[in-house]
């Protein structure tokens, strides 16, 4: 039987989306926009059943830096979930975030890392750190299930409280990578 | 054909604005609204390309209750042209979407936009979900077009066909953190 991921999955598994769900809904995150990634597959879904929450399906990952802004001139807060190859289609979007100060809270599944089996991600994915520092972007990181819940109310603090721009770059080592073998 | 003159496209769209949220896509359609009066309740863009309408969302979904309109040029709204995907997919019934659309990039040349090769806005709006998308020609639909935004069933596109002049510039506020702060407090009182 095909492995879906290279990691192995214990039964008492952290459950590290649904952390990550429960600490955007207590730092009162209602706009959740995204681009999909197999690595934010359950992140999604748990925002679309979300009745507190707004998920809003995006065509490119720029919108979602935008979506931001209008929700916090409306008075709300919003998250962007991407994959590592979108944060170079926000580059002159966070423009909005180093000019204006709006808060920024990226969740971004990292690809081209450890065990990448699909060389096209990993320039972008290589990149993305030092890509999102010269956008004025913090960058944060993800690297054990154990520590998802603290990493997004720290990485979400700094976006609302601080008035940040902050992305949490979650580990694909944390994510699994993708296999590329035959789906039954 | 006759195309209309934006800066009174918008000036009657703004004249008794009431608690209308506006959101100005960058270049003329940010002078326009500045010259319409600036407002604490107008987020002018002065970069950003593309993001005017999905700053309009954000807004539209964060306060239901209140009208929300983006005012932008035709080369800004095709930047942004998956915009009106994400739009129709949630279909917010407080948005609507001005395109002044000149057939012209009018702040680096006067090249002509896609538009002026025949790309039909309001057709891609109607095909992305909008409830409604109409081309604007004459001053006397301009009526009808205040009344989609103050009153129409969402989300609204009117791509309106103006004269390609450059007029004087009518700068707004340029500090983005300004534009911000004075918004949201208009908005949503003291922070």
């Amino acid at each position: 039987m095909p492995r879906k991921t290279s990691k192995t999955h214990s039964a008492d598994a952290i459950d590290w989306p649904a952390a990550i769900h429960t600490a955007l809904k207590s730092q009162r995150v209602r706009q959740v926009s995204y681009v999909p990634d197999a690595g934010h597959k359950r992140l999604i879904e748990l925002c679309h059943a979300d009745r507190s929450m707004i998920a809003v399906p995006l065509t490119t990952e720029e919108e979602g830096v935008a979506l931001a802004a209008g929700a916090w001139l409306g008075g709300e807060r919003a998250a962007l979930l991407m994959q590592s190859s979108g944060v170079g289609n926000c580059a002159n979007a966070l423009t909005l975030a180093a000019t204006c100060g709006f808060p920024l809270l990226m969740l971004v599944t990292m690809r081209g890392e450890t065990g990448e089996r699909n060389p096209w991600q990993v320039p972008m994915g290589q990149a993305t750190p030092e890509a999102l520092r010269l956008a004025g972007v913090r960058t944060l990181r993800l690297e054990r299930a154990e520590e998802a819940s603290a990493v997004t109310n720290t990485a979400a603090k700094v976006a609302f409280e601080e008035q940040g721009a902050v992305a949490l770059l979650i580990s694909q080592q944390l994510i699994g990578v993708k296999s590329f073998e035959e789906k039954r | 054909m006759k195309a209309l003159n934006r800066r009174e496209v918008v000036a009657s769209l703004l004249e008794r604005r009431d608690g209308l949220l506006v959101v100005a896509g960058l270049g003329a359609p940010a002078w326009d609204c500045a010259a319409a009066g600036d407002h604490p309740l107008t987020f002018p863009l002065w970069g950003a390309m593309g993001s005017a309408c999905p700053i309009g969302l954000g807004l539209a979904l964060a306060q239901p209750k209140r009208r929300v309109l983006v005012v932008t040029g035709d080369g800004e709204m095709l930047m942004g042209l998956g915009s009106l995907a994400t739009i129709g997919a949630q279909r917010p019934g407080n948005l609507a979407v001005v395109v002044l659309d000149n057939e012209r990039y009018g702040e680096t040349g006067m090249q002509k936009t896609h538009t002026a090769y025949g790309t039909d806005l309001a057709a891609v709006a109607r095909a992305c979900g909008f409830a409604t998308a109409r081309i604007i020609r004459r001053n006397a639909e301009v009526s009808g077009v205040r009344s989609g935004i103050y009153r129409g069933k969402g989300p609204l596109f009117f791509q309106v066909k103006v004269k390609a002049d450059a007029l004087p510039l009518v700068l707004p506020p340029r500090d983005g953190a300004h534009l911000k702060h004075r918004f949201r407090e208009a908005l949503l009182g003291a922070q």
